[in-house]
């Protein structure tokens, strides 16, 4: 019904609309095009100025009612992150500049310059110094935005420091998955010819790897404050991307490509519910490369805690060839489950 | 070669050309309704279709993000008109996720390509080099009524996909494999995505005919005196627009076509250790990525294929209304020189987060910086031409200036993207979203808006009627703006790009309101669209007729053809050049046609 109404609106809007356009045109017919002209160039001109006014005030509004509701309000959660919220004020402050002059100088002299019989168009086909001086100061500008952004560029890619702690994370579709080293500290070998969720192998792990023994699987992702971490990171079906918002870093996850990213998580899960103000506060992985139908629901959890949270967390987890083995039983692995898996570990405790 | 044995040459040529083609002339009126209006080898015919086809494509491309906003404005309402219309596709009035992927998929590819490509480039670089430098038709009529018959059946073929089962290709209009690669991985990725490969290929084919002719026109057909440095910036603009994609099309083909081999022939040119729903599959040894760069290797010269002539007809339109030679030509023509070589080197800048080697990646954000550097001397210019002219507000101008301040807007934002250490926190967010629809998609609109609305009284010899038109770009710059400026602040937050619900996310749930505001100025400015389709068809038949040559007032050459133009453009002899096109306000004159000798006292600039 509603939808009914809502056409009937919009087509007699189009009828009122072109009935007046119809008419302004005998009107013009009738005042003559010169003065018709005169008017509507008179007209637009205000209009651009009055744009140009209005929009810089919806602009300051718009940032008053959403600024606090993007990243930037918030410390970022990781030292890179740092880096790049830096790196983001430096160029909003630049490019910001840019954008006010410009703007304000584009509509200004629509407004200015609108036509008027007394005045005639001065010709003003090239001048060498000002060209010059728009190629080269523009270039300073962005040397030193390439500057900045090359020394953080290579500090973020550079290789993660030797006491890292190592987590592998495996995205397939629609969920993600991760293992620890365990003990040895060295990730055992996969194949990924070796997958079968079904018998308690979901990664494809090669069990002939004495390495692979002491691995911990686990749903979510659990790190240690104020430690460096590597993310070993993978994909199983189709392209996926580590999206970590709070950190402010993101990785493709490539079929047949493992990638990696490193980075020091600065505040626990607990401090950030402080720091934002929201008690339900998580930090989340997000799937940032289209993968499929369940894109959107790609999520994951990171728990930072400190060091003695984690060693007892990772304490009360066996690892995943022990389970394998232990189960003579089928085991009850649910790897699909997590497009409506709780933030809390829940399917873990399953397991124990 | 220099300009004289080039000229020289060409007037051999003119003279044997226009015997034959006023032969054809003469035939005019025998012509039948078929070869008329249909397989028609008339440049100004032949741009017409594009232009038509590539309306009909922006409206169902329109229409289609219309719908998935619907559930990105609204994800709790349902909508039962939905299913009524798409049946499965909408059960109980809401888009289903494979809807939502497969509208989000071909809203881009035929935007970007059937659009703001061949309904762009293919209506102007037709309609406006013979036109503009004094040419009977193109170098190959025939040749260009197939491109446009290529790109007619890349239009059915895409089409169609729309209709089969499993629905068109839900990938995203990148087309990544392996998802694009799978069909257990995806339903977009079964059949729909052969049939739009296929279409890619027919349009690739289109798009190379139509561009060897417009670089061949261009080089070869310049009427006497019309040197290359004497020819309007919109020739120069579609000039390197052609050859970019004559360079880089053939490269999105090669990647085509191995990916339909990946999905039908069982290669493995981007597979490698796959599980997909756990099945394991053999392919082993291809790189997922190797299809990446040849997509952008075409994906980024595109959207300069887009943007150039664009900027070509804004700055003509710009000289023309504010009765000022447009300034430095020479700086114009260099910096479009500079983008379009830049264009080739910075395809990996989409690339950052894939694992690309950081060092490589360097050199990418080094060269991709550089295009704001034509960029900025070409809004500076565009600034210093509005500059003390007298301005006439014409609809082709409002958009115009509409696509200046669009430029600068959109422009700013790749500075953030382009630096890869930005580019780790924002790649895959709406602020990428917002980056390229204001500058690539609105702004090549208005400047698409600008060509049609000033060069409308020279295709149907009617003007568009004024009033609807100034509607038509208030609502579409102010629309423009509200929809696309607070995305930027959704992509500070850290949205990804194509999810169809974002209520599950702790982080991201914050932006109903936002949302809903900009899918209703989404609706809005789609009706405005509709709007401007209905003054077009509509000043086609009844539109106020144009009763002078060069209403304008404008001095280049496709202005002294007759009020009418038939086929071969100009009833006597092609006119000769004897100076630039922007002779605007020159000694006390309001302006001087390109055909007009120059004077014994006319002062130098």
């Amino acid at each position: 019904m509603s939808g009914y109404l809502i056409l009937a609106i919009l087509v007699l809007a189009f009828v009122v609309i072109f009935q007046i356009a119809k008419a302004s045109e005998y009107v013009s017919v009738l005042n003559g095009r010169e003065k018709t002209f005169k008017q509507n160039n008179r007209i637009n001109g205000f209009l651009f100025i009055a744009f140009l006014v209005l929009g810089l005030i919806a602009a300051w509004w718009c940032n008053d009612v959403y600024f606090k509701k993007t990243l930037l309000a918030q410390p970022a959660a990781s030292d890179h992150g740092e880096k790049i919220d830096f790196m983001m004020m430096l160029t909003i402050g630049v490019t910001g500049v840019v954008f006010l002059l410009t703007q304000i100088l584009l509509f200004w002299f629509a407004f200015k310059y609108q036509y008027s019989d007394k005045r005639k168009a001065y010709f003003f086909a090239h001048d060498n110094r000002l060209e010059l001086l728009w190629t080269v100061v523009p270039a300073i500008f962005l040397t030193v935005l390439v500057g900045f952004g090359m020394f953080y560029w290579f500090k973020i890619t550079g290789d993660a420091p030797k006491d890292s702690q190592i987590v592998e994370i495996t995205g397939k579709q629609f969920n993600w998955m991760m293992r620890y080293p365990g003990k040895d500290k060295v990730l055992g070998r996969k194949n990924y010819r070796l997958t079968d969720a079904s018998s308690g192998n979901a990664l494809g792990i090669d069990w002939e790897d004495g390495a692979s023994h002491d691995d911990i699987e686990a749903s979510e992702m659990h790190l240690v404050v104020n430690k460096p971490v590597q993310l070993v990171i993978g994909a199983q079906d189709v392209i996926h991307d580590v999206g970590l918002v709070h950190f402010r870093l993101k990785m493709d996850a490539v079929p047949g490509i493992p990638t990696t990213l490193w980075f020091t998580p600065k505040y626990t899960t607990e401090q950030m519910k402080k720091i934002t103000g929201n008690k339900d506060f998580v930090y989340e992985i997000s799937c940032d490369q289209v993968c499929g139908t369940g894109h959107y629901s790609m999520r994951g959890v990171i728990i930072v805690e400190t060091q003695e949270e984690y060693d007892s967390w990772l304490g009360s987890k066996k690892p995943q060839y022990v389970i394998v083995n232990e189960a003579a039983a089928p085991v009850v692995k649910d790897s699909t489950a997590t497009v409506k898996a709780p933030v809390t570990s829940q399917p873990l405790a399953q397991l124990k | 070669m220099s300009t004289e044995t080039i000229l020289h040459g060409h007037e051999v040529e003119e003279a044997v050309h226009s015997h034959e083609e006023h032969g054809q002339h003469d035939h005019h009126h025998e012509e039948s309704f078929l070869t008329k209006y249909i397989f028609s080898q008339d440049h100004k015919m032949i741009a017409k279709q594009f232009l038509i086809t590539g309306i009909i494509w922006a409206i169902i491309g329109g229409l289609f993000s219309v719908l998935f906003r619907l559930q990105l404005g609204y994800p709790d309402q349902s909508f039962p008109f939905l299913e009524d219309i798409f049946g499965k596709w909408a059960k109980g009035g809401r888009i289903s996720n494979e809807f939502y992927y497969a509208l989000v998929t071909m809203h881009g590819t035929i935007l970007v390509f059937f659009v703001l490509t061949a309904g762009l480039s293919g209506t102007f670089a037709n309609f406006l080099i013979p036109l503009q430098i004094g040419a009977r038709d193109m170098a190959s009529g025939f040749l260009n009524m197939l491109s446009y018959w290529f790109f007619f059946l890349a239009s059915v073929i895409m089409f169609a996909s729309l209709f089969i089962q499993t629905g068109p290709a839900a990938g995203g209009w990148t087309i990544y494999p392996p998802l694009s690669a799978l069909g257990q991985a995806s339903q977009g990725s079964k059949l729909g995505m052969d049939f739009w490969l296929i279409s890619m290929a027919m349009f690739i084919v289109s798009s190379l005919l139509g561009g060897l002719n417009y670089i061949s026109t261009i080089l070869n057909l310049r009427t006497k005196g019309m040197s290359m440095t004497r020819m309007p910036l919109t020739m120069w603009a579609i000039f390197f627009t052609a050859v970019l994609g004559v360079l880089s099309f053939p490269v999105l083909l090669s990647g085509a076509v191995l990916l339909l081999f990946d999905r039908n022939l069982g290669t493995s040119f981007f597979l490698s250790e796959i599980v997909v729903k756990g099945e394991i599959l053999p392919n082993e040894g291809g790189s997922a990525i190797l299809f990446q760069h040849l997509f952008w290797f075409l994906g980024h010269p595109e959207v300069y294929i887009i943007l150039l002539p664009a900027m070509g007809m804004v700055s003509e339109i710009l000289s023309v209304n504010s009765r000022k030679p447009i300034f430095g030509y020479m700086a114009m023509v260099g910096s479009l020189f500079a983008i379009t070589i830049l264009a080739f080197l910075v395809w990996a800048h989409h690339m950052f987060v894939t694992g690309l080697n950081p060092f490589l990646g360097a050199f990418f954000v080094l060269l991709t910086l550089l295009i704001a550097v034509p960029s900025a001397i070409k809004v500076f210019n565009w600034l210093t031409t509005l500059w003390r002219g007298n301005i006439r507000f014409t609809p082709g101008m409002l958009f115009s200036i509409g696509f200046v301040s669009l430029f600068i807007s959109g422009g700013l934002t790749g500075i953030f993207l382009g630096n890869s250490t930005l580019d780790i926190h924002l790649h895959d967010t709406y602020f990428v979203v917002a980056h390229f629809h204001i500058v690539m998609g609105v702004a090549s609109f208005f400047g698409m808006f600008a060509g049609v609305y000033h060069w409308f009284p020279k295709m149907y010899s009617r003007y568009l009627n004024n009033t609807m038109a100034y509607i038509h770009f208030w609502v579409t710059l102010v629309g423009a703006y509200l929809i696309f400026w607070p995305m930027h602040y959704q992509g500070l937050a850290g949205l990804p790009r194509r999810y169809t619900d974002f209520s599950n996310w702790q982080s991201f749930n914050q932006f109903a309101d936002m949302n809903r505001f900009i899918s209703t100025v989404a609706m809005i400015v789609f009706v405005a669209q509709l709007l401007f389709v209905f003054n077009f068809f509509y000043s086609i038949f009844k539109g106020r007729k144009v009763k002078s040559q060069n209403p304008w007032g404008s001095n280049t050459l496709e202005w002294t053809t007759p009020i009418t133009p038939g086929h071969g453009n100009w009833p006597g002899e092609l006119p000769e050049v004897h100076r630039g096109a922007y002779d605007y306000g020159k000694d006390g004159r309001e302006f001087i046609p390109q055909v007009e000798p120059i004077g014994a006292n006319e002062s130098k600039h």
